[in-house]
């Protein structure tokens, strides 16, 4: 699936968008399989409470599962307006 | 409804003017102009915009549907830019059109206190010190509770 960082997760993580072959069966699974690839995830998914999270381009939660998702994006809250 | 996600810049005067044009039976239209503030003792050089290509237009394509199934809105327009802005700049605008004046009053604030933190836009203020992403306020979640 598609992978998408924005502000400054995309900043933490040094690219904006990546495929990623994954079996995580929530958004919490996929988020734990990140983190345990490098430093640079860890450090960007620390504080979950500091991240917000869209599947398919639909804001939804970290328990949010992932069966038939093409796209998930994570990001801070967002400050438009 | 129109909304519309773009880098270019927005005349504001014409804009409004077109949307307020050509209905007899809404006696009240409010706009509402957002502007790149600078900072408090001056020195920003910049604010740029990020956001999520596809998933912005759908966001505020819903929030603006609601504003106007609520409010029975006879319209309502939200532009909104991304990209490099300055100081005085616009950066969005939001326009209503209702019957009466407290319906398009309130549903102005309705979109704007939504697509503030439900329309995926990033803030990022540059000056000559620093490069700092704008933080979510707490009192911009609280503003959605209201509704």
């Amino acid at each position: 699936m598609d992978v998408l960082y924005f502000a400054w997760v995309r900043e933490r993580i040094g690219l904006p968008r990546e495929k990623v072959e994954t079996e995580a069966a929530t958004v919490a699974a996929l988020v734990d399989e990140l983190r345990a690839r490098e430093d640079r995830y860890a450090a960007a998914f620390e504080d979950l409470s500091a991240l917000r999270v869209a599947v398919d381009q639909e804001l939804t939660d970290f328990d949010a599962p992932l069966a038939g998702a093409r796209e998930v994006a994570f990001f801070p809250p967002m400050t438009g307006g | 409804m129109r909304v519309v996600v773009q880098e270019a810049p927005f005349d504001f005067g014409a804009e409004a003017a077109g949307f307020a044009a050509g209905r007899h039976d809404m006696g009240a239209v409010v706009t509402f102009t957002g502007i790149v503030r600078d900072l408090q003792g001056g020195g920003l050089e910049a604010m740029e915009i990020e956001h999520y290509p596809g998933m912005t237009e759908k966001a505020l394509e819903k929030i603006t549907k609601e504003a106007v199934d609520r409010w029975s809105l006879g319209d309502a327009l939200v532009i909104h830019r991304h990209g490099r802005m300055e100081p005085g700049d616009q950066i969005m605008m939001v326009a209503t059109a209702a019957p009466h004046r407290k319906d398009a009053f309130e549903a102005a604030e309705f979109l704007m206190d939504y697509l503030k933190s439900r329309a995926p836009f990033w803030k990022k203020e540059f000056s000559a010190e620093s490069k700092t992403w704008v933080a979510a306020r707490d009192e911009d979640e609280d503003a959605l509770r209201r509704w």
